[in-house]
């Protein structure tokens, strides 16, 4: 059977394009500037822990503790003055290559601890960084403190976030696309595919010479590349980083965006991202829900995980399947996502 | 240790042997940087540590100051004594049924709210600052603990039955399940109970200092008694694991679930008893810590940290290892927090993840991990 040019998967991905790119023209500066920027930014950061759960059998908490390390980088570097931390005054630019450099060296470091571990191990180890992480930028008054770094510029090129908000919209669209096509190319490498055979049979690849460790770490400082660029995105959109910003609540935020929309697919990440920031704005003014915003957010995790551990998108794939009545052969997709890896020992 | 794993590998294939010096050579490395990162805390706290200068501290060494030396000591024993209670009952849960309770954390924090209101119900509000000890007496203490014990014990048996029941095996996504229900379960808890920190007063009789004859340490009792109740459920545990029947069906489906229900044992009714047993020492754990410290949302992520750090180092599913893991833990924050040169302590919680880097270099199951 020949592979189809038109598929609904591709139709929907163009109308969700274009939509993307119109949306100043049709939706509120506030939708546009608050709501679907960050729904881009936390999808990059869902996409890098979908692309290591997904690809590696990695489902890691850290990704957000290594957009707080970029965010925290980036803050220091570029303020001058009237705030905590170091106020190096940088030009934003350099401040954000130096961002993503430490971040990237802190996801290595943490993926060469974790890289023998995988399954919950993984989960748990990942999630004592993130913790570490907050209480690190919590204590050490140095680089942020209690209060955290305020007024950290965006370049030029984006000025004033709040008066040109479609700017960074704009922005952070490119960047999420480049990611999302980033990620999708490097799954077809040599590396990507290696990655994925270390997945499913560590023991069988390292028979056959591969070294299972250091592809985990790769993969992982990769995924750290990922959530810095996210991070980035997020001092610049909001100006502001606290060790709140990266505390359990927001790993967990994450965590749920990635499993609303769906472990297993890149695209799951923005679709979640964007049923998150949505239902966030929008529950507080349905009267019975209030301010329990988290215990509704729960629940939804709690019955996406016990209805369609696919998430979303694996609803939608259901769905398509059965309009369409596609029978695919057994591929990655069909695994159960979160069943992904057991406790395992040393390679 | 990437050189020993190499070497293990490499050894049966002839023509390797090039490969296996320079794995040993590298595992030489490895074992002198490991001593050299075991031994320089020990000599800087022993010998080492100033009180003047660039890198003073706050008491300088042991041997300058022995009484702050003990104190420092005691204190880091004794905090380890509350972390076996809490991560004790997350190893239980997880080495006979691979689940990662998530939520222990989120049952830490209910159990010792369950007790700080009852507490309030059978004595009064308190001042501004809540109950203080003198108008607590032992059994305004006793029986909010065991209040706050059985009703996270129960919450634990129902959470195990209806939500880890039917999918024993997928444990990612049960640990993921936890999770959930640990985000609702902390977010109704700050609706109920409020945002200010509250603690649990102690008994009036405990809450004093004992002369410990030794270099004149008046130490205050109530972490003695902690000491004491952890050291008891430690035995008891044990015990129990050791030497009677459900005990033996426990470290039987540790070691092989299938097997022993095979056999005809009512493997459920075990997964329910320590489940139960596991949830129960959360919430003891909840109310010990609530006196000891304080109860606020957060508290429960923290206390989440620390089982998972115990576990982590100690190995999954030990008791012995949880010992240890707290133990590690105990020492090492407290001796870091009091031995980081002064202006440098609060670098203390990088020292803790170093250990936890530290061991899962060496053990990547933890230090009395065993693999599944």
């Amino acid at each position: 059977m020949t592979a189809r040019v038109v598929t609904p998967d591709r139709v929907v991905g163009a109308i969700a394009l274009v939509l993307a790119l119109a949306a100043p023209a049709y939706l509120s500066s506030y939708w546009v500037g608050t709501l679907l920027t960050q729904m881009l930014f936390l999808g990059i950061v869902a996409a890098s822990l979908i692309f290591l759960s997904a690809y590696g059998g990695m489902v890691s908490l850290a990704q957000v503790a290594i957009y707080g390390v970029a965010g925290f980088v980036v803050g220091n570097a570029t303020t001058n003055g009237n705030t905590k931390g170091l106020n190096l005054g940088w030009n934003p630019w350099w401040g954000v290559l130096l961002g993503i450099a430490i971040a990237v060296a802190v996801a290595f470091l943490f993926g060469a601890i974790a890289s023998r571990s995988i399954g919950i191990y993984f989960l748990m180890i990942t999630l004592t960084y993130s913790v570490i992480a907050n209480l690190t930028f919590g204590q050490v008054t140095d680089i942020s403190g209690f209060g955290g770094i305020s007024g950290i510029p965006a370049p030029h090129l984006i000025g004033n976030v709040n008066a040109h908000a479609e700017r960074l919209y704009y922005i952070a669209l490119g960047v999420a696309l480049a990611i999302y096509l980033l990620l999708r190319y490097l799954s077809r490498t040599p590396f990507g595919l290696t990655l994925q055979g270390v997945r499913d049979d560590p023991v069988r690849m390292s028979s056959l010479g591969y070294n299972v460790g250091l592809h985990r770490t790769a993969a992982f400082a990769f995924a750290g590349f990922v959530a810095a660029v996210g991070g980035v995105l997020f001092v610049w959109w909001n100006g502001h980083i606290d060790p709140a910003s990266i505390d359990l609540g927001s790993t967990i935020d994450v965590l749920v965006i990635a499993v609303v929309g769906g472990l297993y697919r890149l695209e799951g990440a923005w679709v979640g991202a964007l049923f998150f920031v949505v239902v966030q704005n929008y529950s507080q003014q349905i009267g019975f829900i209030g301010p329990r915003f988290e215990t509704l957010m729960g629940a939804i995790f709690l019955l996406i995980l016990l209805v369609s551990p696919g998430g979303l998108v694996g609803l939608w794939e259901r769905v398509v399947a059965l309009t369409f009545g596609r029978h695919r052969g057994p591929t990655d997709r069909d695994r159960n996502p979160i069943d992904v890896g057991q406790v395992e020992p040393s390679v | 240790m990437t050189g020993s794993v190499w070497a293990e590998r490499l050894r049966g294939s002839g023509g390797a042997r090039a490969f296996a010096t320079r794995a040993r050579v590298l595992r030489g490395v490895g074992l002198v940087l490991l001593a050299a990162l075991v031994v320089l805390p020990i000599l800087w706290v022993a010998v080492l540590a100033p009180t003047t200068g660039k890198w003073a501290t706050s008491f300088g060494s042991a041997a300058h100051d022995p009484k702050d030396f003990l104190i420092t000591l005691l204190n880091g024993i004794t905090a380890a004594a509350l972390y076996f209670v809490v991560a004790s009952g997350f190893t239980l849960i997880f080495g006979l049924m691979r689940v990662v309770n998530m939520a222990h954390g989120a049952f830490f924090l209910f159990g010792g709210y369950i007790a700080l209101k009852l507490q309030r119900h059978m004595v009064g509000e308190g001042g501004a600052f809540g109950l203080t000890s003198s108008q607590v007496n032992l059994t305004h203490w006793i029986v909010p603990a065991l209040v706050g014990t059985v009703v996270v014990a129960g919450m634990g048996l129902v959470m195990q039955q209806v939500f880890l029941r039917w999918n024993q095996g997928q444990d990612l996504r049960q640990a993921l399940i936890t999770i959930a229900i640990s985000i609702i379960l902390a977010d109704q808890m700050l609706a109920h109970f409020g945002g200010v920190a509250e603690d649990i007063a102690w008994p009036r009789n405990w809450d004093t200092f004992v002369n410990l004859r030794v270099k004149g340490i008046q130490y205050t009792e109530t972490r003695l008694v902690i000491l004491v109740i952890a050291v008891a459920i430690g035995v008891l545990l044990w015990l129990w694991l050791k030497r009677t029947r459900t005990g033996m069906v426990i470290r039987a489906g540790v070691d092989d679930r299938a097997m022993v229900s095979a056999l005809g044992i009512n493997i459920q009714l075990t997964f329910a008893i320590a489940f139960v047993v596991g949830s129960a020492l959360a919430g003891l754990g909840g109310v010990i810590g609530g006196s000891f410290a304080s109860l606020a949302p957060g508290v429960d992520a923290n206390w989440l940290l620390y089982s998972l750090v115990v576990v982590i180092i100690g190995g999954m599913g030990s008791l012995g290892g949880a010992a240890i893991g707290s133990l590690l833990l105990g020492l090492t924050s407290n001796f870091s927090a009091a031995y980081l040169p002064a202006n440098y302590t609060y670098y203390s919680i990088i020292v803790t993840f170093a250990l936890v880097a530290i061991v899962l270099a060496v053990r990547p199951l933890g230090l009395f991990g065993r693999p599944a």
